[in-house]
């Protein structure tokens, strides 16, 4: 593990190199040389799945972390590479090529955070929200309760009572 | 028809013409082609989940995976609860087996909070697992049967899962959502004689197992309706992030429980169950296979794990918890395959993200797209099932 993150820091701009809690290594890298370093730990160390692609929305430091976490089966080790792009004009090279079930996790960040990744297959495509016209909901400044508010509450033909005083009402309508 | 015919074929002269961005254009006035729709309510479908097809006389050359018939938010959900109070959302994603999705968020937050978990909680927490998953088995094993019209088997194996869920019932007070592992530890111990009615329902669900090779594994339609239908090649496995039973039955010998041991998995004797031949027979001979593994290995927890001993580790009060900012990745093997969770804690009282992946999220849709291709209509749902697809894993 050691000579792989050695040849990493001689050919890729690497930084934050920290283990987490349960042994898996994190890396950040710049997001212009993210492609080329996953193609070589996939050609040539042997990472050969993807485990998982996810967007983090660090909304007060204006920016989105995107985490691949690749895998090696052989060795049955995973290294996760952080990258960090700006919030504004969100875009990131696609990975389809290299594992073609990415395109599914970039069509859902597309849809959720946002983010794009020209010429990933059917990114632009709706994945869950049908129609939606709104800020990208999983973003952080996305409102959820003035969404909910605005679009389902309060319901034409709904009104709230006051249990007791409707009872009363319904009981005893004279007094 | 052979059945070569129905594995994936290069020569793509007979099908639609692609654009350029490789989209099949499907002329429906040329009458050459049909678009059909299975699902979102259809008995073949596992779930909400629609799948638009377009065939051709009854050869499917072109099928979409649709979902969010079922979305409900949770990832949005947990960024505004307190850890505690994202356990009863995250059973919530997949009904049939909820015990995964609680290990590994207790496991994440441990790990995050620096938590040590008791041993004899870890015990009870590999009891709950390997119960979940035999009653997942109980009803996938003869459901790969329920696909193509032998419904019997199927409801049979339902009748043992309840027997399964009558002892979680017993152990957790709930029969379908348990919330019985939380961070910390697990909420209570065995009950008394829970061990010896367990040994009895497994003794009855070895029985049925041997009924179910009688009907399924030497019935003639289900081997000719099976064998050779849904072939995924060994070079699709990792680029379609196949995982579970599915890279198993295709030759990969991967469980994460022997391959990145968590719990106390490297302490019992087990071995992985691999077939060769990647189809939906080979599928269901290792889901066969994994039900003995696991029964075998309930009943070699029951006999190694202590009588007595702390159940809950020490943590902070849980409302008012806050978790270093940090970063981590737990996984565990559920019946479908391998279950993943990414969690980013920022300091605070409430997650920043909990990223959760299961099987299904790549199975049902680029792999299942590309494998239905040439299949036979009638081949749709036992393809689908034969990948164990569970819609709400995808949706969240």
């Amino acid at each position: 593990m050691k000579d792989i993150i050695d040849h990493l820091k001689k050919r890729f701009p690497v930084y934050e190199i920290g283990e987490g809690p349960n042994g898996v290594i994190f890396m950040s890298v710049e997001a212009a040389k993210l492609v080329p370093m996953l193609t070589s730990l996939k050609a040539n160390h042997g990472y050969g799945i993807l485990v998982i692609l996810s967007a983090v929305d660090w909304l007060e430091e204006y920016k989105f972390q995107l985490t691949y976490i690749v895998n090696n089966p052989e060795e049955k080790s995973d290294l996760g590479i952080r990258v960090f792009i700006k919030r504004e004009d969100a875009t990131m090279d696609s990975v389809h090529r290299l594992w073609e079930h990415a395109a599914t996790f970039q069509r859902e960040i597309k849809e959720m955070f946002g983010i794009n990744f020209p010429g990933s297959p059917r990114v632009d495509e709706p994945f869950l929200l049908e129609g939606w016209d709104n800020l990208p909901p999983m973003r952080r400044d996305f409102d959820t309760k003035q969404y909910s508010e605005d679009t389902y509450f309060p319901r034409p033909g709904r009104e709230t009572n006051d249990p007791a005083e409707y009872m009363k009402q319904k009981l005893y309508p004279d007094e | 028809m052979s059945n070569m015919n129905y594995s994936w074929k290069n020569n793509r002269s007979m099908f639609p013409e692609a654009d350029e961005t490789g989209k099949l254009v499907v002329d429906l006035d040329s009458q050459k082609y049909i678009k059909v729709w299975q699902g979102p309510n259809h008995p073949g479908v596992t779930g909400n989940m629609s799948l638009e097809l377009t065939i051709s006389g009854d050869e499917v050359v072109e099928a979409q995976t649709h979902v969010g018939y079922l979305h409900r938010g949770f990832e949005k959900l947990f960024e505004r609860r307190r850890y505690m109070q994202c356990f009863p959302t995250c059973i919530r994603m997949c009904v049939p087996e909820p015990d995964t999705n609680e290990y590994n968020l207790a496991r994440g937050t441990e790990l995050l909070g620096g938590i040590e978990v008791p041993e004899m909680a870890n015990w009870l927490r590999m009891i709950a697992l390997e119960m979940a998953r035999l009653q997942v088995l109980l009803r996938m094993v003869p459901g790969q049967a329920g696909t193509m019209g032998l419904g019997l088997p199927a409801q049979w194996g339902l009748y043992y899962r309840e027997l399964i869920l009558d002892r979680f019932e017993e152990l957790t007070g709930g029969r379908i959502y348990h919330m019985y592992i939380l961070p910390g530890g697990v909420r209570g111990l065995l009950p008394d004689g829970f061990k010896k009615r367990l040994e009895e329902n497994l003794v009855k669900i070895e029985s049925f197992m041997k009924d179910v090779d009688r009907v399924i594994y030497a019935n003639a339609v289900f081997k000719k309706r099976t064998k050779g239908i849904g072939v995924i090649p060994e070079a699709w496995i990792d680029p379609y992030g196949a995982t579970g039973p599915v890279a198993r039955a295709a030759g990969f010998e991967r469980d994460v429980r022997k391959d990145y041991p968590y719990l106390y998995y490297n302490q019992l004797d087990f071995g992985v169950n691999v077939e060769h031949e990647s189809d939906v027979f080979a599928r269901f001979r290792v889901r066969r296979k994994d039900v003995d593994t696991t029964i075998d290995l309930l009943r070699q927890i029951m006999s190694k794990m202590p009588e007595k001993g702390d159940i809950k580790a020490e943590t902070p009060n849980v409302l008012h918890w806050k978790i270093p900012r940090g970063e981590t990745l737990v996984r565990c093997e559920s019946s479908r395959g391998e279950y993943i969770f990414y969690m980013v804690a920022d300091g605070s009282m409430y997650p920043r993200r909990i990223n959760m992946r299961g099987p299904s999220y790549s199975h049902a849709v680029v792999l299942l797209e590309k494998l239905l291709i040439n299949a036979n209509i009638s081949d749709v749902s036992p393809i689908m099932v034969s990948l164990a697809t569970c819609p709400p894993e995808i949706e969240r």
